[in-house]
Order: C-alpha cells, then structure tokens, then sequence
C-alpha cells in the first residue's frame, strides 16, 4: 500500500518545464533545480530555491553563468550527497538483513497476498515459472493501475482523498506492521511481556513517528522513522512473496519506473508535469531528502489571515505548509512564505487581509522607526522579480539529493532475499550490497550529468540481480572450495 | 571494492565453466582446476586494480580541471591507500565472512582430521591479506604513475606467491610465516613509496614537542592594558 502510493513525485518549485529536457544545463533559473518523483527520480538542489510564483525566470544570462559554477560545484560536492545517501540506505539494509538474520518468522512461509494469488508450489518447473509470471503481472498492474488512479486524482486535485490515503497507510505501517514486528522479536528471544507495555510501546512509537513524518520533529528522528517504515514494508514483502515472483518483481517494476519516468506519456512524468504547470509542491510524501531547502516564496495570500480564516490548512506558525510529508529529510524544510499550495487558492477571502505576513505589532514598530511605509503585493512582486543573490551567500552545503522510499524499500528486498535464500548467503549479501551502492553512484552521476529527473531503481537493481544470479551460483562454488582447502586468493 | 567483484565474478565463470567441461571424479583434476582458478582470479585482480587505476586517472582530471585552483582535492596517493584498502577489505571480507558465521555455531574444529587451528589462521591470513591489499595498492599506482612496470611485476608477482603459499595451508610454518614476512617488506616497501622516511617517523614523533614550545610562548605574552 505504501508502496502504491509512493508513486507521488515531488516537486518543490515551479520550474518552466520545457527547458529541462531540452538542455542539460538546468538553465531555467538561478538554482539549478531537478525533478524527482519519489518512487523511481532522484532530484538536488544544488542552491536554494526562489520561488518566484509563477513569473517568468528573466535573467537568463545570469542562469548561463550560474549554471557553469553550479555545475563545478554539483561535481564538487557530489559526493557527499552520495555519501548521505549511501548512509540511510545502509542503514535500512542492516535493519533488513539483521531482522531476517535472527526472526524466523520473515522467512517462514506463511501464506502469500492476494496481490500474488498462484502459488509456487507446483509439479513442474514450467507450471512455477508460468505462475510467477502471473503473479508479477497482476502486481505490476495494480501498481500501474494504481499510479494512475493518483495521477487522475492528482490531476483533478482532490487533495483530501490523497492525503486520507497516505496518512492510513502510515498509520497502518506505523501501529500494525510494528507491532507484529515487535511482537516477533520478542518471540525470537523469548522476552516475557504483557499486553499493557506492549500498548504503551507502541502507542508511543507510533504517535511519535505520525507527528515526525506528517508534522514537525527532530529531523533524524524523522529520518530514522522513514528508515524504520521502509523496512518494514521490505519485510513484508520478503514474507509474502515467493521466490520466482519476488525476482520477476524487481526486474519488471525497475522497466517499469524506466519507462514511467523517462517516456513523454509516463504517468509519473505525466504527474510532475502537472505539478510544474500548477506552480506548487506536490505532496512531498514518501521521499527522502537529505539536507535543508530553503524555499522563498512569494504569497499571494497572507499566510497569518489565513490561519485565522482556514480551518484545514495545515500551516504552522513559520508558515510551513506541509500536505503530507512522509519526507526523509536532513534538515526541515523552511519557508519564508507560504507557497501557492491548493489550499490557499480556496481562501480567497483572506485575500483583504494581506499584509504581507506581518503582524499588527510589527508593522506598529516598524511605522514607528521609519514612519509609515506599506508594502503592497505589487511591491512585493517587484521585490520578488530581483535576481536573488541569496544562493551565492548560502553554505553550499546546504543542498541535498532525494530518493524515494519505494527505492528504499525495493533495494531492501533485494539484499533481505538474498541473505534469506542464498546458498552462498553472506557472500551473496554483500556482493548485492555492493552492487546497489554502486547502482546508486552510478545514477548520481548521471543525475550530476543529465541534470534532469531519474529513476533510480534500474541500475542498481540491474546491478543487483546480476551479482545476485552470478554470485549465488559462480562465485559461491569456487569461494566455498577454496575456503575447504584454505586457499586465499 | 566494486571492480574486485566483478574480477572475482569473472575468474569464477571460468573456473566453473572449467569445471563443467572437465571430468568431475578426477579428484587430482579438480584440484589441479582449483589452482588454475586461483592463478586466474589473482591475474584478473591485478589486471582490474590497473583498470580502477586507468579510471581513477580520469577521474583525477576531471576533477582537477574543475576545482578551483586546478588541483584535484584527492591526491593519487589517497586513492592509492583507497583502491587498495577497499580491494583488501572486500577480499577478506569475502575470505572470511563465512567462517565467521559458522564460528559462532555449535560444532568441532578439525574433528574430521584437519587442523583445529582452522579459525585462527583463517584470521592471521586474512588479516595479512588485507594489509598486503592495501600495501599493493600504493605500490601499484604509484608505479603506475612513474612507468616503472617491473614494479608492477613484481607486485603481481608478489600477488601471486602468496596465493600459492596459501596452497600449502595445513603446513602452517611454510605458508604462515612466509606470508608475514612478505607483508612487512610489502608494508616497507609502499611506506618508503609513498614518501615515508625514517625523517618523517621522527619528526611525526617529536611534532608533540614543537607544538609545547609554542604554546610556552603564547602563555609568555601579556594581555594589553586598555585605558
């Protein structure tokens, strides 16, 4: 489920779309700033974010100028974002791999989801192979089916729905799912506990992690809870989908986030494009992003009259606006004012108060220190229409790559199958580890290079499947020989 | 780590096709296939280590012509240390992690008649394996980058005689001591190629004493009075 809705890219800023695919240097504003979609895309900004509502990006020679110092300083500091990805992704890995390790429960075979309704176990080879292929057909499509259901609802912007989808689907990862897990665990060690504790454990664990993921909270205890759901949902997936079905899974879904992302008609490129036309940030959920964004954005409404006049919109007192942020992020995300999010355009009444977001008091000490001085919209725009300078005086380090927890969770399967099932086990496991990491380099790089959204599944789920095939069956004879004879090469 | 992977995968496709082709009772045979596997896998691991290091090159270029002052911020020398410190952790990684797991489960060492001090050599040799990884890749680069080749050879070489020591295994005195011995004069050898000296050691040593004597002067000034 989680996976399902983990198709929702995310968009930060409008960006005028038709120069991306056109060139490689991102060249539609000051910060070189790329898509992503969550599931398959990868995006960086490599400077901070303006926003500038909607108007047309004017300064293009600067952009030109910028774009050759944003690349150098892409390539620069590429490494570290591929270092604070490397991290999480481990991480989720080692929580994966551990759990298979020693709960015997993920890899006990304990009936399979209707999503994959043949079973394995059948007479001949030809009959499994036939009903795997089944079962990853009818899984694929209900992913595709249900991309682009969000797709349609995205586009005809019913909002509430999408957002009732993705806080029960956290809520069910969060309470249900860990506390199977937990209760698991304490199985495998035999820890005597009672049912009261167990409540408490988990009503806190969860309550925490929903705050974290959908509000505020510490940003690596957000993290850590993004992490901690992947994983879990990669174990269920390793407990409920048999063996040839699970591998056919991986190959095709990473075809298909190839072909949804990269093909002109793909829904998830369909769904970033509307974004991009929208001028808003798509829900971020399901994506982790590594370090803080910086997005100024001019309102059209006043964020504080709205507060006082809406009643569902979800800001808060700096004037974040969050839809739904099932968001990985290092550092939070900030905004000087409201974006131009759907639910502002609903509040038009709030539109007479708008005083550009400064309160009564406020404007009071500044009228009397400089007398009265009003900024109105117009000026504001003009204001705004500047090229801002602000990303040349902002750390550089202060950029960050995103990677969807689809990915997160989808790189897990494939390292938590191969420990669970390779006869070359430990070999295996690290062989597809390696293989990942290096899949996910390697599409930085390309990031780095094409500058525009990527998928980052297929190659290293590529990458994977092969060491996976080549090490249990090639590798594993020849190590297990040479260690028999002590042999070192 | 990456590249000694795909080495491994490679010299292990044509050690198992070997295999499949040749007569699989014949236990001289098979042995005879294992060592040839071997000899493989340590040529096509030195031959890769000079791919990484064709790679690393450009890399190296790239960077250089894009940073500010026209230097690469990694010297050759680190991504020498690097490349070699992760061939050997991956190798030994690779050599080792199986018997580890099967140390922690219940069993005998050696009821079968082989030597009971299975796991402890396992880890001396792993252990010098992974330094000798390490001091290969330095010297390897490095010569690389001079052209001197017959140091090359000699580190393939090098390479080579230890794997074959290894052969000798349940003979521990052959195959240990020798390894040792081999893995100092390597870690000699990479320390004075990559700059290090006897001048160095001792001014690395003796820096603790400069640094007191500095902060012994800064302690003598005196704090301006202000009006």
């Amino acid at each position: 489920m989680t996976e399902l809705s983990a198709h929702l890219p995310q968009f930060q800023h409008g960006q005028l779309t038709e120069n991306f695919p056109d060139n490689h240097l991102s060249n539609t504003n000051d910060n070189s700033e790329r898509r992503r979609h969550d599931n398959s895309e990868r995006r960086r900004n490599d400077n901070a974010e303006s926003e500038t509502n909607g108007q047309p990006q004017n300064n293009m020679q600067q952009v030109v100028e910028q774009d050759e110092e944003d690349e150098e300083l892409t390539l620069k500091y590429g490494a570290k974002h591929v270092i604070m990805l490397f991290v999480p992704v481990t991480l989720c890995m080692v929580v994966v791999v551990a759990t298979i390790k020693s709960v015997s429960f993920y890899t006990r075979k304990d009936g399979q989801l209707i999503y994959t309704p043949f079973t394995e176990e059948t007479e001949t080879v030809g009959q499994r192979a036939l009903n795997s292929i089944l079962n990853a057909a009818i899984m694929i499509s209900v992913i595709i089916v249900m991309t682009i259901l969000l797709v349609v609802l995205y586009k005809y912007r019913c909002y509430k729905v999408i957002h009732g989808w993705l806080i029960i689907s956290s809520l069910l990862l969060l309470f249900f799912f860990s506390f199977i897990y937990l209760g698991e665990v304490f199985k495998t060690y035999n820890v005597a506990m009672d049912y009261i504790t167990v409540a408490l454990m988990i009503w806190n664990f969860g309550v925490v992690g929903m705050i974290c993921i959908h509000w505020k909270g510490p940003l690596r205890l957000q993290q850590a809870y993004l992490i901690m759901i992947s994983a879990l949902m990669a174990l269920v997936f390793i407990k409920y989908l048999p063996e040839w079905t699970a591998w056919l899974i991986l190959a095709v879904i990473s075809v298909y986030d190839l072909v949804a992302v990269l093909c002109p008609k793909g829904p998830l490129r369909m769904l970033v494009e509307t974004a991009q036309e929208r001028n808003e940030t798509l829900f971020p959920a399901l994506i982790y992003s590594s370090t803080m964004i910086w997005l100024v954005n001019m309102a059209e409404e006043d964020p504080e009259a709205q507060r006082k006049t809406s009643k569902n919109s979800t800001y808060d007192k700096q004037g974040h606006h969050r839809t739904s942020t099932l968001l990985y992020q290092s550092t939070p995300e900030y905004q000087d004012w409201s974006a131009t999010s759907p639910a502002n355009q609903t509040q038009n009444e709030g539109a007479e108060a708008d005083d550009g977001g400064f309160s009564q008091e406020w404007q009071q000490q500044r009228d009397n220190r400089i007398g009265p001085i009003e900024s109105t919209p117009e000026s504001r725009a003009a204001v705004q229409a500047l090229p801002s300078n602000s990303q040349t005086s902002e750390d550089p380090e202060e950029r960050g790559v995103k990677l969807g927890l689809g990915d997160f969770i989808f790189y897990s399967v494939l390292v938590g199958k191969a420990s669970a099932t390779a006869s070359g086990d430990w070999n295996t496991t690290l062989a597809c580890f390696v293989a990942i990491l290096i899949g996910l380099c390697l599409t930085l790089l390309l990031l780095a290079i094409f500058k525009k959204a990527l998928p980052a599944l297929p190659i290293s789920i590529t990458f994977g499947l092969v060491f996976y095939f080549a090490t249990d069956n090639l590798v594993q004879p020849f190590m297990d020989q040479l260690a028999f004879h002590q042999f070192y090469i | 780590a990456f590249f000694w992977l795909v080495s491994l995968l490679l010299a292990s496709l044509i050690w198992f096709v070997s295999v499949r082709l040749s007569d699989r009772e014949d236990a001289k045979l098979q042995y005879g296939l294992l060592i040839f596997g071997a000899a493989v896998s340590v040529l096509l691991q030195e031959a890769f280590r000079f791919a990484y290091f064709k790679l690393l090159k450009k890399a190296d270029e790239g960077l250089a012509t894009i940073s500010e002052d026209g230097r690469s911020p990694i010297s050759l020398r680190q991504m020498a240390y690097v490349s070699g410190l992760s061939f050997g952790i991956i190798s030994g990684v690779f050599s080792v992690i199986n018997i580890l797991a099967d140390s922690i489960g219940p069993g005998i060492v050696g009821i079968q008649g082989d030597s009971p001090y299975y796991f402890i050599t396992s880890a001396f040799l792993t252990m010098a394996l992974v330094l000798l990884h390490t001091f290969w890749g330095v010297i390897f680069f490095d010569a690389c980058e001079r052209r001197r080749y017959w140091r090359l050879g000699l580190v393939v070489a090098s390479h080579l005689l230890t794997s074959g020591l290894t052969f000798l295994n349940p003979w521990y005195e052959a195959s240990l001591v020798p390894i040792f011995i081999i893995t100092l004069c390597t870690g000699l050898w990479a320390f004075f190629t990559a700059g290090g000296s006897f001048h160095n050691i001792l001014k690395c040593l003796s820096c603790k004493q400069e640094d007191d004597s500095r902060v012994m002067m800064y302690s003598a000034l005196q704090v301006p009075f202000e009006d």
